[in-house]
């Protein structure tokens, strides 16, 4: 595959350098750990949005059942967090030693099968970045062979988020119920609670996040990116080339599946819980709405609006909760009707030309020009 | 576990469970009766329509109320008039937002789906903060209570027989409206090819708003219905919103054949289900076999051919 001259142009290594700097070295000095606790969880967000920007911004299927993949990767490590949590000492109270408490609470006396392999550390990263990804692999089969897209993938998606969120409501001994899987404490034995442990996770995730978005980035670059783009705007022309479009749209979609599913994996491990409340309809709406307030079209603008929009939650919904939802709301609308491309479309319209101007010179200008459907820096 | 039954009892299990799925039936055709015409003939995804519903399940209750405290005698028909002023209120609501936000959305299906959404949020909040975040019921007159003795072991409720020959009335005028009348004839027009019909002379906008209205309209009146047999909480729109989007993607978008054909089977095999395994189970063996099916037959059961 041939790849652009370079990785980045200008101002998405600007894009880059100030995301890097605010996320490794700005915030972890500025914040206390109980703030830089709240960022990780946004982060885990960012994943579900960057994932989005692939599968909806490039390749124009927009899915409502992220929350799905984000729960899978999320109930996957939850599951190893809590076995290791209920190990035969931490749960001699109850009556059947080293099982979670959850299905004692609801009489099961054995560890159900599917629970064994989560023993294992190499099977749960497995299985993380697997389950998802085959998950994905079927339902994009079913629906992209047979030429359904649009708005009946979208409602199908949803569907199947409701369908996984009743499912495990309704089976509380083997998921943990609408409580979910609580009291996870270590990781291989390392306390995943207190304070330098978080600071550690935060870390780890950001470096997840970049390699995430260098992974992203790449793909976008290669002809593959430009297919899915001719894929979104003129799909029978690329049917018509001799593309097989199902299959790119099968890969974006489990690409997007699988961000989404480390991104829960994380949520997991910062967080310290997993619940359906997380994998449900209102949860996937809301990943997608963070990725259309950051820009659709821009990697580095949809993980601002993740981390903006959660941020703008956590601060109206302590202070302000009745207007919370007017908020929300409002902004959807918002985003819809005045500025599609959202906070990164309106950073490329109008402060980008100002920086640009102050930095003229022959190389950006070519820089700018091969690269029209790009816009990288995040507003801030 | 049918060894402690006898066959008689069987029977009406049958039939009191069957008769469960069709006051289901009556609520799924309700809701999905506005969205096939929104969803099915426009082609907007309206996330909004459970809270257009709610709010002439409030319209109700406020007209009960008032009904109760005022106007004592005629109580016992008050639910005949709150109908009529659920279907206002709603179908007006309905063609304010067709006006303020749809109509700039018709080409991107896919966006009025957010923004719909945004809208949905917001009129959760709003009646929480205008009813309160409890859940409110009304009161039922007193020819509504009770139920029917059909034989021994069978009773049915008068509430859902009502609520069923709602249903039934609701459903023949709607499809009077779309497939005999000046108008129908003008919207089915329009959705088959749009430019053509405007070329014709056919008023496209105006359409579009009363067609959106009229949508909106019939999810207040199945709000109204829905006070009948259950309580209203300014979150239970959305409880039903996936369901009826299901039904309506099941029975083929453009059909109101299909959409009823659909709620039935959905409605039918969900509350047999339920007779064998948990109530969560069920909905989610439906919901699978639902999506199963579509993945099979993407047009759903009863398929338009449209030129897009």
């Amino acid at each position: 595959m041939v790849i652009n001259s370079r990785f980045f142009n200008r101002s998405e290594l600007m894009g880059f350098i100030v995301l890097a700097a605010v996320l490794f070295v700005i915030l972890p000095l500025t914040l206390d750990v109980f703030r830089l606790n709240l960022v990780a969880k946004y982060l885990t967000y960012a994943f579900v949005a960057l994932g989005l920007v692939l599968c909806w911004g490039y390749g124009g299927i927009l899915s409502l059942g992220q929350g799905v993949f984000f729960g899978l990767g999320g109930y996957c490590m939850a599951m190893f967090l809590k076995l290791e949590a209920s190990s035969v000492e931490n749960t001699k109270i109850q009556s059947t030693p080293g099982i979670p408490d959850f299905m004692d609470w609801n009489q099961i006396t054995s560890l159900p099968l599917f629970w064994q392999p989560f023993h294992s550390l190499t099977f749960t990263i497995l299985a993380i970045i697997l389950v998802p990804g085959i998950f994905a692999l079927i339902i994009g089969t079913a629906m992209f062979k047979r030429r359904v897209g649009g708005t009946y993938f979208a409602i199908i998606t949803q569907a199947v988020a409701a369908i996984l969120t009743i499912l495990i409501v309704g089976q509380q001994g083997y998921t943990g119920g609408i409580n979910g899987m609580t009291d996870l404490r270590t990781l291989k034995g390392w306390d995943i609670r207190p304070d330098h442990a978080k600071v550690i996770l935060y870390f780890v995730e950001v470096v997840l996040l970049f390699a995430c978005i260098g992974i992203a980035q790449f793909i976008r670059l290669t002809k593959l990116g430009r297919i899915l783009v001719a894929m979104r705007e003129q799909e029978d022309r690329v049917r018509f080339s001799g593309y097989s479009v199902a299959n790119f749209k099968i890969f974006a979609f489990c690409m997007a599946a699988v961000f989404a599913a480390i991104g829960g994996a994380m949520f997991a491990l910062n967080v310290g819980f997993m619940s359906p409340s997380f994998v449900g309809i209102v949860p996937s709406i809301e990943m997608v709405i963070y990725t259309a307030v950051g820009g659709r079209m821009s990697i580095f603008g949809a993980i601002w609006g993740a981390i903006l929009v959660n941020f703008a939650k956590t601060s109206l919904s302590e202070s302000f909760p009745q207007l919370w939802l007017f908020g929300l709301g409002g902004l959807f609308i918002a985003v819809v009707l005045a500025f599609p491309n959202g906070l990164s479309g309106l950073w490329a319209d109008y402060i980008q030309p100002h920086i640009d101007r102050l930095f003229t010179s022959r190389k950006s200008k070519a820089g700018w020009k091969d690269n029209s459907v790009a816009d990288g820096a995040p507003a801030e | 576990m049918f060894g402690d039954y006898s066959l008689g009892d069987l029977g009406s299990i049958f039939v009191m469970q069957g008769f469960a799925g069709l006051i289901l039936f009556s609520v799924y055709v309700l809701m999905a009766l506005g969205l096939a015409i929104i969803f099915g003939q426009m082609g907007v995804i309206n996330m909004a329509h459970g809270e257009f519903m709610i709010l002439g399940a409030y319209v109700t209750w406020m007209t009960s109320s008032f009904f109760q405290s005022h106007l004592p005698s005629l109580f016992s028909g008050y639910f005949f008039l709150a109908m009529i002023l659920a279907f206002i209120a709603s179908g007006a609501l309905g063609m304010l937002v067709e006006w303020v936000l749809i109509r700039h959305l018709y080409k991107r299906p896919l966006d009025t789906l957010l923004a719909t959404w945004g809208l949905s949020l917001m009129l959760q909040q709003a009646y929480r903060s205008v009813f309160g975040a409890r859940e409110v019921g009304v009161e039922l007159p007193q020819w509504m209570l009770g139920s029917l003795h059909v034989s021994d072991s069978i009773e049915v409720p008068i509430n859902g027989v009502f609520v069923m020959c709602l249903t039934v009335l609701i459903t023949v005028g709607v499809a009077y409206v779309m497939y005999k009348s000046r108008w129908g004839r003008q919207v089915r027009a329009v959705v088959q090819n749009r430019i053509m019909a405007g070329a014709v002379g056919i008023n496209t906008e105006k359409v579009d708003r009363y067609t959106f209205g009229l949508g909106c309209g019939i999810a207040g009146v199945a709000g109204s219905a829905f006070t009948m047999i259950g309580s209203t909480g300014p979150t239970s729109g959305q409880l039903y919103i996936v369901d009826t989007f299901l039904v309506v993607v099941f029975g083929g978008a453009a059909s109101l054949l299909g959409t009823i054909a659909s709620a039935f089977s959905i409605s039918q095999t969900q509350s047999t289900f339920e007779f064998f395994m948990s109530g969560s189970m069920a909905k989610v063996l439906t919901l699978l076999a639902v999506v199963g099916i579509l993945m099979l037959r993407p047009q759903g059961l009863f398929a338009l051919k449209v030129r897009k």
